[in-house]
Parts: structure tokens; sequence; C-alpha cells
């Protein structure tokens, strides 16, 4: 069924760029949690997150390779080769997190704002230049491990990677709520992001609870490059940048430090990505223009964000 | 007393130095030198630029290439065929170091009164935009071939070639005005201003100073040495394109800010000299001798954006106040490290000012 109203705009063509917006704005939604954990807890810019996700992408493919695994995978074995690449790629992405906020950040945790800021692009240029020293500086494929039948629903293709990618990057939003909300740690860390000496003067300790928010969210940074690689089939070293500054714009549209922000920053702008590319003449060409003057304007307009209120109360 | 003053020593210094630069396309008659000093002069001129912006008044600006491409593109569009506009170079360079400013202007009234961190994020953002533009406007730019055979500059009526040498003395010339303007600024009113917003920018409205004027005028200021560098940087060249103006540009440029000393006239020349020299020279240099002595399979040229990395984080770790420090600068770095509870009284008053 193809359904073109009169005036010749063509709504399966829309809704099918609402979907192929809601499948990156998962992946982007995923990133900007880490930029919204961590700028919630210590308010600085990670600007080394956009890498980590890319290294994500590329642990990832290396997890596989290992495994052997170079096209589709079929029934229970993809299940299982899913969740060991995931897993794989967040631990390891974990760790990496850990590494930068230890070697890069704490020992300026009270010097000059500009400080830390300034090694944070500083790392982001490390980690890409080893990326581009490890894998070269031209796209590497990703295998197309994901069977791909199509469900066309009045004119839409959904497919099952778009569907894996959305309702994952879902289950581990609902997963990281349960987290922040229920748990000690999800406490000790809301409380440190409210008030570090207050916190450390409960008890907390902060050095760990610091260390266990970036290893949150450089995992969630391995998943969101577990899904990219999967869904766009490629990724190189210098993924990272545009998609981190589109997924930090994400984290401020919905209110940094916010998490349920977050995730509605990420689906936004994953739409606005793509509506944008498919109805401005040459959108493909402005999605980064338009990108960042929605940044520009939700800081003058909205700086808190849309889901701003709740910002007292950060992560 | 035979020995001279502090003060005297220095002119001394100064005037030798002068006189060597003079002289320098004299001494040294190999083309592909006069290339990288001049080359390297265009990149001081940033660094001077971008000193007024983050070491002057502390504003974290990611995007200065950006003012760098508006300069350049100035240039390419009023100074060559393609709009059959032939504006001479001397007054372009007044010309382009306005329109930066203007663009300065732009981008700083409304993002300015936004806290540190974020403006850092919208100047990023905005160098990203400037490249991708000129990218996209092919019918004005030509897009990804960007414009070529610009006008070469000509003085007496003599026009400049493709010698490197007049290029060389024009940047030179043209930093030792920058320099000027830089001295003069940071003992200005407007120069303690920027001092007092960097160290606290609460306490300096308090003072009566209207930061966000003094804000502006130092990204202003700071885009319009971009626009001269640009303006410069593009004739040398005789070519413009998207791809001169990439993010890593205003890292390098911020590199040698960090790696000099943030802040200090002298450390941003050292840092920006050294950090030209290594990648022009140094890097290429070492490639060449470890394929001489077999190693055919290194490139150091590949390992150009490491050292950014490292230098900037390094410097932060262990010297923040870059190799030759501004006095002030020092001491407000090392103050915060020394004492943590006056940081996190710095920190909660600088919360209190986001929130209202």
């Amino acid at each position: 069924m193809h359904l073109v109203l009169a005036s010749g705009f063509d709504t399966s063509l829309f809704f099918q760029q609402v979907e192929n917006g809601l499948v990156i704005g998962a992946i982007y939604a995923l990133i900007s949690l880490g930029y919204t954990l961590v700028y919630g807890i210590i308010e600085l810019i990670n600007f080394a997150h956009g890498d980590v996700y890319t290294l994500g992408t590329f642990f990832s493919l290396a997890i596989l390779t290992a495994l052997g695994v170079s096209g589709e995978v079929h029934g229970i074995a993809l299940v299982g080769v899913v969740l060991v690449t995931i897993l794989g790629s967040m631990l390891l992405c974990g760790i990496v997190g850990i590494l930068i906020e230890r070697l890069a950040y704490r020992r300026l945790r009270n010097a000059p704002r500009l400080a830390p800021l300034i090694t944070a692009i500083g790392m982001s240029f490390i980690l890409e230049n080893v990326m581009q020293l490890w894998r070269g500086p031209s796209p590497v494929p990703f295998p197309d491990l994901i069977p791909n039948p199509t469900l066309a629903l009045g004119g839409v293709d959904i497919s099952l990677k778009q569907v894996i990618v959305i309702g994952f990057a879902i289950v581990m939003m609902i997963a990281l709520q349960l987290f922040i909300t229920k748990t000690k740690m999800g406490k000790a860390m809301r409380a440190t992001a409210q008030d570090r000496d207050a916190a450390q003067l409960m008890g907390i300790n902060v050095n760990t609870t610091i260390m266990m928010t970036f290893l949150i969210g450089s995992a969630l940074a391995g998943a969101a490059g577990f899904a990219s690689g999967v869904y766009y089939g490629t990724t190189w070293f210098f993924n990272g940048f545009q998609a981190g500054l589109k997924a930090f714009t994400a984290a401020v549209l919905g209110g940094i430090g916010n998490i349920p922000g977050a995730m509605l920053g990420g689906f936004l702008i994953g739409l606005i990505e793509a509506i944008g590319t498919q109805y401005i003449p040459q959108g493909a060409q402005w999605s980064n223009v338009l990108v960042f003057s929605v940044l520009v304007l939700v800081l003058i307009f909205r700086p808190a964000g849309l889901l701003g209120e709740s910002l007292p109360e950060k992560v | 007393m035979t020995a001279l003053s502090g003060r005297n020593r220095t002119r001394i210094g100064l005037a030798v130095l002068g006189i060597v630069l003079l002289a320098f396309p004299w001494l040294d008659h190999n083309n592909s030198h006069i290339d990288f000093l001049a080359n390297a002069g265009a990149f001081i001129l940033l660094a001077l630029g971008l000193n007024i912006v983050v070491g002057f008044a502390g504003l974290l600006d990611l995007g200065y290439a950006a003012f760098f491409a508006i300069g350049s593109y100035a240039y390419a569009m009023l100074a060559s065929q393609q709009f059959g506009i032939h504006i001479p170079f001397w007054i372009m360079l007044f010309v382009a170091s306005v329109i930066a400013a203007i663009f300065g202007i732009l981008l700083g009234a409304p993002t300015l009164r936004l806290r540190g961190d974020y403006l850092a994020i919208v100047t990023l953002g905005f160098g990203e935009i400037v490249p991708q533009t000129f990218l996209n406007l092919t019918q004005f730019t030509n897009g990804p071939n960007g414009i070529s055979s610009l006008d070469q500059p000509s003085i007496f009526g003599k026009s400049f070639g493709f010698s490197a040498t007049p290029y060389y003395y024009v940047l030179l010339v043209l930093i030792v005005l920058g320099i000027l303007i830089a001295v003069n600024l940071q003992r200005s009113r407007l120069g303690r201003a920027w001092m007092a917003i960097r160290e606290d920018e609460l306490a300096a409205r308090h003072m009566g100073i209207n930061t966000t004027a003094a804000k502006l005028s130092a990204f202003a200021l700071g885009a319009s040495f971009s626009g001269l560098a640009g303006v410069a940087y593009a004739a040398k060249l005789s070519l413009v394109s998207p791809d001169q103006f990439q993010f890593n540009v205003s890292v390098l440029v911020l590199s040698m800010l960090v790696l000099g000393g943030m802040g200090n006239i002298a450390g941003v020349i050292v840092g920006s000299f050294v950090l030209s020299f290594i990648n022009s020279f140094l890097l290429p240099q070492s490639t060449n001798l470890a394929h001489a002595i077999g190693l055919a399979n290194v490139d150091f040229t590949n390992y150009r954006f490491m050292l950014y990395g490292v230098i900037l984080v390094a410097m932060m770790l262990f010297r923040p106040e870059g190799l030759i420090p501004s006095r002030q600068r020092k001491a407000e770095f090392h103050e915060a490290m020394a004492d943590p509870t006056l940081a996190l009284q710095e920190q909660s008053e600088y919360e209190g000012a986001a929130r209202t």
C-alpha cells in the first residue's frame, strides 16, 4: 500500500523517515546518556565520549572477528553472538572510560574549569589518533550479521535490524533508570551530583562513584557503538566526532544532567536529522548545520533544556 | 655597575632579534625556509588572536578556524576572478578583519552569556558550520574545489610573484602590529576587565564591569586577527578550500597557546613557532631519517594529532601555565589546585552565578 495524498505529500516516505529517525535517535540517545551522566556528576563536557563510542564499534568488530563471524548469523547463535559482542564492547569501553577519568580528569577536579575541558579535547584527539593507527584512515566495513527480513507496514519497511537497535536501546535506558533510582550506587551517584562535599560527609566514596559514572556512561557508548556498526555497516576513526556533537546536542536539548531528557533529546535529534535530510533541499549536506543550529537555539532560548525543570535533581 | 638592567637587556635582545628577522631572507637563501617562516607567521598571528579570547578573557573558543576561514574566503571572493572583483590586498586586510570581527560579534552576542563550557561547544559547532557552508554553497565557492588563482598582492606597482619573501615581510609587520595591539590591550582598562572576568566573572560584574561588552570585544578582536591571517595565508597560497579550516586547525592553534603559555604573548609566539617547526620540519625530517635507516613503514606525520592531544593533556596536568607562563595565569592555576576549599567555594559561586 503506497499512500500519496492529493497534495503530493508522500506519507509512507514521511513515516519511513520517522522510523529511520527513531533508529539513529536511539543510537544518539545511548551516547547522550554518557554526556549527561558525566556532566551531571562533575560538570564536565567529556569531549572524548564520542570517540569512546567509535571505539565501541571497533571493539565490537574485533570481537566478531575473534568469534569468526563475518556474515549473517541465524537463530540461537545470533542471540549468543550479539550478547557476547555487546557485553564485550561495553566492558572494554567502560574500562577505557575509567582510564580516561583517572588519567585526564581526576587531578583537575579542582582546577579552573578551562583545564579539564582542554584535557578532554586532548583525550579526544589521542583516541582518534590511536584508532587511526589501529584501523587506518579509511572507512572499515562492519559485518552484516543480522538477517534482514523486512516487514512492510503500510508502505513503511521495518527491518529486524531497526527493531533490534531500538528495542535494545530502550531496554538499556530502562535498566539505567532502574539502576539510578533503585540501587544504592545509583543513590550515591545522585547524591554526589547534587553536592559532592555533602555526599562525602555522608560516607559516600566520591571517587568510586565518579568512576562508576564513567564506567556506565562509557559502557552505554560501547553498546551504541555496536548498534551503529550493525545499523550503518561501516565506521571510521573520526565517526565519533560528529556523532558525539549531535549526542551532546541531544543531551542539552533534553536538559543536561537529566536522564529521561537525554533519551528524549536523542530521539528528537534523530528525527530532526532524518526528516531534515529528506525535506530540505540537499538536506544531507546541511544536516550538521541543522543540528548545530538546534543546539545554538536551545542554548539561547531554553538553556535548561526541554525537561530542564527537574534540573536541581541532577542525574 | 657594568651589568645592564633587565629592561635594557630585553630591549637589546629584541633589537638583535628584529635585525636578524629583517635580514633573514638575505642570510638564508633556501626558499623553503622562508616559506616555512611565512606559514609559521600566519599561525603566530592566529595564536595571538586566540590568545586574546582564551588567554586574556578566559573564554574557550574551539571554532577559531571559522574566522580564519571567513578571512580567507573574503579575500578569495573579493580579490579573484570568482566574481570579477579585485579589491587590493592591502585594503582587503582591513576589510577582512572587519568582516571577521562582525562574525565574531554575531556569534558572540547570543552565546556569550552562556557559561564557559557551553560556549566551548557552541563555538565548536560554529567551527563546523562555517567550512560546511563554504563547502555547500557551490555556486559561490566552487564547493570542495575551492577558489584558486587569487590576486597576487603588489606593492608600489610591483607584484609579489610566487616568492614567499614578500609574504614573510608582510606577516612580520602584521605580527609586530599584533603584538603592539595585544600588549596595549592587556594593559588597558579593557585588558584588566578581561582578566577580572577570567578570574571571577561574578565579582567582575559586581565591580561594575560590563562583562558582556568586554567578552564581545575579546571575541571581535580575536576574530579580527584571524581575518588578517586568513587574507595573508590565502594570498600566499593563492587558493582556499573548505578542508583547510577543519576542527584540527582550531585545536592546533589552541595547542600552541597551551604549550607556550596562555595569556603570555612571548609564550604564545614561542609555542606557535615550536609547533609549526615540529609540524613542518621535525616530523617530515624524522620520517625521512627513519626511511633512510630502513624503517620504510614509519611515518611520523601520522602522529601529528596524537601530538596535539598529548600536548593538551600533559601540559594541563603538569604545567597548565605553559612553557613561558604569564605570572597571573600561573597563580590562578596553582591557587585553585593547592587550595581545594577555595576552589570549591569558587565553584559554588560560579554555579550560583549560572543559575541567576
